[in-house]
């Protein structure tokens, strides 16, 4: 029971990552009808986002480090901490959820400037040359990334306070051994909340009216007046910011570096296809689905029948799903059928 | 109608010009195989220098060693060229080494990006040599990648120093005549470990191993459950797990209730820092089973880890080929020279890229060649000291290098930024010498 109650934790955090990358891929593809190859670059701009801001609250003077004798050594002391004491240190303790007001106009404005000046003309090219033009379009941003921060992961550590992991099995009853981290438990809240503020926003706006309209027949609200491709280029920045998001609370998990993105990507995409292209809810579906799975499937218990079934169990579920319902979950009939 | 004209005894013209191109082709077909028995892989004689190619993972998941092993091999450069202080050219015993270059042509180098591959860690050590012109490749961090490089420079007929590679496949199986390792193995961070092991925890553990899938993970596996197992532990599950899997989590969980009061990382690089920390977020370290803390061991360990480990580092066992705090004449030279340099002290992979930089170098100038088979045969059994670890052999059977091993934990109270790892024993090389022959394969020849 242990066990399991662990692994459905650990697959809903994994899950939570997938579905919020899934679902700006699928916000954009039912609304632009662009398949974006370069949204896993949006995750990593977003982890990026935290580092940046952590290089910017850190920024230090150098004193020497009496301790060393053999050369001369120089420890750094952040400008924060000089001018505010403890404060400063608390500051910069709070760096990642800090980083959040920083995400949100930076992935809004990448978003908006993405879609203006690229994406916006291959909205009539084939799926193909999307794929081609997004891809492309994320390797140069991953290069530049690259050029800027250097290849090695940067750690980027989450407050002091939340370090730490949370006695899950005393809440429920359960052995000691039930345990999970609290940052990973945050995240799990975290992409709850933006998924839920996804829906509302959609759902219980006038904007999101507009834009799921559009979203099922696109020339007939068009006739109406309504001015579709420019609700739809913010619901193209709106995906940025989530993607973005999603990277900036990632990055205590895992320390970013230029290729995360990619990384993710490439499952995410998986993820969108077995939801159904184009259904958001699918996407959210899939996402914490394939994490469940995921983390079933590193059981030692189901290796030892399987061995190295942790690997590919994504892909095989995506073949199957593929296989005996082409759409995926909750895909629409018609959408990527021709 | 055509006529016939015979010499007087027998001999045709055609007969007499066919005999002597015969004749000809016979006596200069020695000469032309000794030739090339001479000849070998971009022969610098006729040159003003000599360019050494140095393959190091600039990205993935050893990109941190790498880096560090790039900055040792171009102070190394430095040193042989007569700059800077010199470093352990100024320590190590017996030496041939003038300052001067080799053999008195100036020391070049040229670059290649492993990204911790083994096929791109082939097409570059192959770029350096085809188009470069190297004469030596060396570098490391992955057993993988230094086992496939090794074979490629086999096959290439040049010299390949390895860097960072700790799997026992290196200089065990997969050894090759071209091959040497200077930095120690599998096998001797779980002879070093083993009784330290028994002292602080006893011998009722129960181990669980996450390890790295590849060569230097399966070896590394292999080697500490037979030095635990001798204790008297049982292991409790190996699970392997993907290189570079950044998250470890689904991996980690299952520990939790397995019953295991030990955990055991078979992880390196960015690995280890990612599975170390993630295993401290998840309550390892605070945990009690069995009636017993729980304990996390890390076999192979390295300053930079216990860097980007920060706190999660402290009081953790291991092994490490050699520290910046080892007091030594050799060792402080190097420190000395690197720390005012670079401003901070090197790690273990620097280390031993800068010394085996200096050994190959001073092969050349105790051979009098640049040819490898003369390299090859005064590396064979070369005996040295004056390079941190104390006495030093390659030995000639499998051109692995013996010395002393540190065994270290993460330091509870650093008197420094650098001051990370404890050195707990510096176990004497007799203690970590195997016989050649248990892990088999072949050198093979020098061609």
């Amino acid at each position: 029971m242990d066990a399991i109650l662990l692994q459905i934790l650990n697959g809903l955090d994994k899950g939570g990552a997938y579905a919020l990358i899934a679902l700006g891929l699928t916000l954009v593809f039912g609304t632009l009808g662009v398949v974006n190859f370069a949204h896993g670059a949006l995750f990593m701009l977003g982890a990026f986002c935290a580092v940046t801001f952590q290089k910017i609250m850190t920024f230090s003077k150098q004193v020497k480090d009496e301790s060393i004798t053999f050369f001369d050594a120089y420890k750094e002391i952040p400008y924060l901490e000089i001018w505010f004491g403890e404060t400063g240190t608390m500051l910069i303790d709070w760096v990642v959820p800090l980083s959040i007001l920083l995400a949100i106009p930076v992935m809004l404005l990448i978003g908006l400037i993405m879609e203006r000046g690229l994406i916006q003309y291959f909205y009539k090219r084939s799926h193909a040359e999307q794929i081609l033009v997004t891809f492309g379009l994320a390797i140069v941003i991953q290069e530049i990334i690259k050029s800027f921060f250097g290849a090695n992961p940067i750690p980027t550590p989450a407050p002091e306070i939340v370090a730490g992991s949370a006695n899950i099995g005393a809440l429920f009853g359960l052995s000691d051994s039930v345990v999970y981290p609290y940052w990973r438990l945050i995240y799990l809240a975290f992409a709850f909340v933006v998924i839920g503020a996804v829906f509302a926003f959609l759902q219980f706006t006038t904007f999101g009216m507009v834009v799921r309209a559009g979203m099922a027949d696109r020339e007939t609200v068009s006739l109406l007046g309504i001015n579709v491709e420019r609700r739809f280029t913010i619901v193209f920045g709106i995906a940025a910011v989530v993607a973005g998001l999603a990277g900036v609370m990632y990055t205590p998990i895992l320390p970013p570096d230029y290729h995360i993105g990619m990384d993710f990507l490439v499952l995410s995409f998986v993820v969108v296809v077995v939801g159904g292209m184009g259904s958001l809810a699918g996407a959210v579906a899939a996402g914490f689905l394939l994490g469940i799975l995921q983390s079933f499937a590193s059981m030692n218990e189901i290796k030892a029948i399987f061995p190295g079934i942790d690997q590919i169990i994504i892909y095989l579920v995506a073949v199957v799903i593929l296989l005996t319902r082409p759409r995926g979950l909750l895909g629409r009939k018609g959408v990527m059928e021709d | 109608m055509s006529i016939k004209v015979s010499q007087p005894n027998g001999w045709t013209r055609r007969s007499v010009l066919k005999t002597g191109l015969g004749t000809a082709a016979m006596a200069g077909a020695p000469m032309f195989f000794v030739r090339n028995a001479h000849a070998f892989t971009n022969d610098p004689s006729n040159g003003s220098s000599v360019i050494l190619g140095f393959n190091v993972p600039q990205t993935g998941a050893y990109a941190d060693e790498g880096a560090d092993e790039l900055r040792a091999y171009q102070l190394a450069v430095k040193h042989l060229n007569g700059e800077g202080d010199g470093g352990m050219m100024n320590t190590m015993k017996p030496s041939s080494l003038k300052g001067n270059g080799i053999l008195g042509k100036k020391v070049e180098y040229v670059t290649g990006d492993t990204q911790t591959k083994s096929d791109a860690a082939r097409a570059s050590a192959k770029r350096m040599i085809e188009k470069d012109g190297a004469i030596m490749i060396t570098g490391g961090s992955s057993s993988g990648v230094a086992v496939a490089v090794q074979s490629l420079c086999q096959e290439a007929g040049v010299v390949f120093m390895a860097g960072l590679t700790h799997s026992n496949d290196t200089t065990g199986k997969d050894k090759r005549k071209y091959g040497f390792r200077h930095f120690f193995n599998a096998y001797m961070s779980g002879a070093a470990l083993g009784p330290v092991l028994e002292k602080e925890f006893g011998n009722d553990r129960q181990a669980y191993h996450l390890t790295a899938d590849y060569t230097w993970g399966w070896t590394q596996e292999e080697s500490i459950k037979n030095t635990t197992e001798g204790l008297g532990w049982k292991t409790n599950a190996a699970v392997r797990t993907p290189l570079g899997a950044g998250d470890f989590s689904q991996y980690i969980t299952p520990v939790l209730n397995s019953g295991a009061d030990v955990l055991i990382l078979n992880h390196y690089g960015k690995d280890m820092i990612n599975s170390l920390t993630q295993s401290v977020q998840f309550g390892l370290r605070d945990k009690q089973v069995n009636d017993k803390d729980f304990k996390i061991v890390v076999p192979l360990f390295s300053r930079l880890m216990a860097q980007g480990a920060g706190e999660n580092i402290k009081g953790i066992f291991g092994t490490t080929n050699w520290n910046w705090s080892l007091t030594d004449e050799g060792s402080q030279a190097f420190v000395k020279s690197f720390g005012a340099e670079y401003g901070f002290p090197p790690s273990q992979a620097a280390h031993t890229c800068y010394v085996q930089t200096l050994l190959y170098a001073n092969a050349i100038e105790v051979a009098g060649t640049f040819n490898p088979c003369g390299v090859i045969e005064a590396l064979e059994g070369f005996k040295f000291d004056g390079m941190g670890n104390g006495a030093t052999e390659y030995r000639a059977e499998d051109h692995q290098c013996f010395k002393d091993v540190l065994v270290v934990r993460g330091n509870e109270n650093p008197s420094s930024q650098f001051d990370l790892l404890e050195v707990v024993q510096q176990v004497p090389r007799s203690q970590v010498e195997y016989d050649a022959a248990i892990f088999g394969g072949e050198l093979g020849a020098c061609a």
